[in-house]
């Protein structure tokens, strides 16, 4: 059981991760991006191929795919958004799911449709241990993927809260023009707020890339989805209440396997955002509180 | 001039594209290219559908394929399991689409703009994996197969030209059908809606009422081209009901342009025709549909033909009005 809650929080630590990401987005930009799941995939692959050609190195996998989420969150800030403003809001949510499908089959033509994995020889490298407590086996690397989320999401709290990123960011999030008028250079903090949700995303794809050692071009699609709608779930703009949807659904997923019920795995996230959208269209904490990690 | 030789006249271009879409069959010749048309057909309802909500009443629906994939099961499952004939089932296939279209419509459209928007993408995801999962009545993912043929009035369907009638009749009554129930006030309130939703309700429209009958409509739609797709395809799976689905109806609305009735059709058939056109882009197809919506929204948002009201008026059916209102105007007409 506690076996099961752990591999459950693992898995929701990564949607939780990915919603982080979304929510950010949102709160600042007011748009959906459907590209999400594609960043999360560009950035397993980028990590697969630093451990394969570089080195079998999980912090360096992590931190090249840091840059190159980053970089690839900007471009589509551009595309979708900056051309766009005053567009409604359709117009940058449909760019987003072209640029999804872009990706998908770019990834496509440059890796090939089938499933790649580390070769073994290298994997050994990566310190692949387990150990056991309580009677409970858990790998090194679940520990590592559980660390590495709490430390992005402590640094994504800290940024938001107490530097002048974050501050700016907030500002702009509240209200982009007021923002504006006030000397905030919006159009760097709209780029820098995707850069970073692309991040987490970036991340979130080599933990998981990693963790199962599956790599696919359609890897992200069910995986952001998921995460979008752990967003939903904990209410579109706050960063706490994603960061719980995402466990909540990562937990609720592993208990249905483990219960039996693993047809109904993947639809758990989707019903519980359609019983959000009904019942609770403001999120499980509710408040509108844009992205105030603080309770004031 | 009589009246009658004047609406001839008057009709000639429609007559004309009548004419050729009927000796489409014999024009084309090879039966792969009398299918491509045939999908394009399909192509043409579904958009068509999609249009009358994201075109007509600003509601962006992302997961309309679920409806087409209800369609398609229920009437497969109609046929083969209830025995109903193919003149039932095609019906009975779209009111059951229409029936989970209110379903969806009723509860959500209370909520605005994004909200109802995911929710429609969580149905259409919800609906693949019920279809993939639920192996006793859909066969999961190896789907169904040996859907039978049509039959109308006594004959089998089963060669390509006589499907190729039956989707024109379909894409024809929906055209028609469309047409009516646009010019009518129905039509009217959706595009004052989509205009400016307080604005109309203060005119009297009831927006959530409007909302939710253009979205079972479309829905109806939708699910009769399932039914003649499951029947002319005779295999359904979920793969083919996936959101990938929705999205490329999504890039066809994006292309032709919304709002009016002949964008949806030029933007299906183009999206069709370009990926058997360039053979060396089969395998490119996904990225051709990427693009396009990429392209399409940067630089032409309304569409190649979208923001302009193209009448299919036919004069024949329906003589000019003494006094006309347009498409654009703000203010209703009295009825």
């Amino acid at each position: 059981m506690f076996e099961q809650l752990i591999n459950g929080l693992t898995q929701g630590s990564v949607y939780a991760l990915l919603a982080l990401g979304f929510t950010l987005i949102f709160g600042t930009l007011r748009m959906v991006t459907f590209a999400h799941g594609e960043v999360y995939m560009v950035g397993a692959y980028v990590g697969f191929e630093i451990i394969r050609l570089l080195a079998p190195s999980f912090m360096l996998a992590i931190l090249v795919a840091l840059a190159a989420t980053a970089l690839l969150g900007v471009i589509i800030e551009i595309l979708s958004f900056h051309f766009l403003r005053d567009a409604p809001h359709v117009t940058s949510l449909l760019v987003t799911i072209g640029i999804s499908i872009l990706l998908i089959n770019l990834a496509q033509l440059i890796w090939g449709p089938e499933t790649k994995s580390i070769p073994y020889a290298l994997l050994d490298q990566l310190d692949y241990g387990e150990f056991e407590i309580w009677g409970v086996y858990i790998t090194y690397l679940q520990i590592a993927v559980l660390m590495v989320t709490v430390l992005l999401m402590t640094a994504l709290y800290l940024l938001i809260n107490k530097t002048k990123l974050g501050m700016v960011i907030r500002a702009t999030a509240q209200d982009y023009e007021a923002a504006y008028a006030m000397g905030v250079n919006v159009n760097v903090v709209f780029s820098m707020a995707f850069a970073i949700g692309s991040m987490l995303g970036g991340v979130a794809g080599v933990l998981i890339g990693v963790y199962y050692n599956l790599f696919y071009p359609t890897m992200g699609q069910l995986y952001g989805l998921k995460a979008f709608s752990a967003s939903v779930v904990g209410g579109l703009m706050s960063l706490p209440g994603s960061v719980v949807a995402g466990l909540l659904i990562g937990v609720i997923e592993t208990f249905a396997v483990e219960f039996g019920a693993s047809s109904l795995r993947h639809m758990i996230s989707f019903l519980f955002m359609i019983l959000i959208l009904l019942f609770r269209p403001s999120g499980l904490f509710g408040g509108k509180e844009l992205i105030q990690a603080r309770g004031d | 001039m009589p009246r009658a030789l004047r609406s001839i006249l008057a009709n000639l271009p429609y007559i004309g594209l009548l004419a050729l879409a009927l000796a489409l069959p014999s024009l084309l010749g090879n039966a792969y290219y009398i299918q491509v048309a045939i999908f394009i057909g399909i192509y043409i309802i579904l958009v068509l559908s999609l249009n009358l909500l994201n075109g007509y009443i600003g509601l962006l629906s992302i997961g309309h394929a679920a409806f087409y994939g209800i369609g398609a099961y229920a009437s497969a499952k109609l046929m083969m399991e209830a025995g109903l004939p193919f003149i039932l089932a095609m019906p009975a296939a779209g009111l059951i689409s229409a029936a989970f279209g209110y379903l969806i419509a009723k509860p959500t459209l209370k909520l605005s703009g994004i909200y109802l928007t995911l929710a429609t993408l969580g149905f259409n995801m919800i609906l693949f994996l019920v279809l993939q999962s639920w192996m006793s009545f859909t066969n999961g993912p190896l789907g169904i197969m040996g859907i039978p043929q049509p039959s109308l009035f006594g004959r089998e369907i089963s060669s390509r030209p006589q499907y190729y009638y039956l989707i024109l009749a379909l894409v024809l009554l929906t055209l028609f059908s469309m047409q009516r129930l646009l010019n009518c006030r129905f039509g009217r309130a959706l595009l004052a809606i989509r205009e400016d939703q307080l604005a109309a309700e203060a005119m009297g429209i009831h927006a959530a009422r409007y909302k939710i009958q253009a979205f079972v409509l479309a829905a109806f739609y939708a699910g009769i081209a399932g039914s003649f797709y499951a029947h002319f395809v005779k295999f359904i799976s979920p793969d083919s009901f996936y959101i990938y689905e929705s999205f490329i109806l999504l890039a066809m609305l994006a292309l032709g342009g919304q709002g009016n009735l002949v964008g949806p059709m030029v933007g299906a058939a183009v999206l069709v025709l370009i990926p058997e056109l360039f053979r060396f882009l089969q395998e490119y197809r996904m990225i051709v549909y990427g693009s396009v919506l990429i392209v399409m929204m940067l630089v032409r948002r309304q569409g190649l033909l979208g923001g302009k009201n193209y009448s299919l008026r036919l004069t024949w059916f329906d003589p000019p009005a003494e006094k006309k209102y347009y498409r654009g105007d703000k203010f209703l007409p009295e009825e």
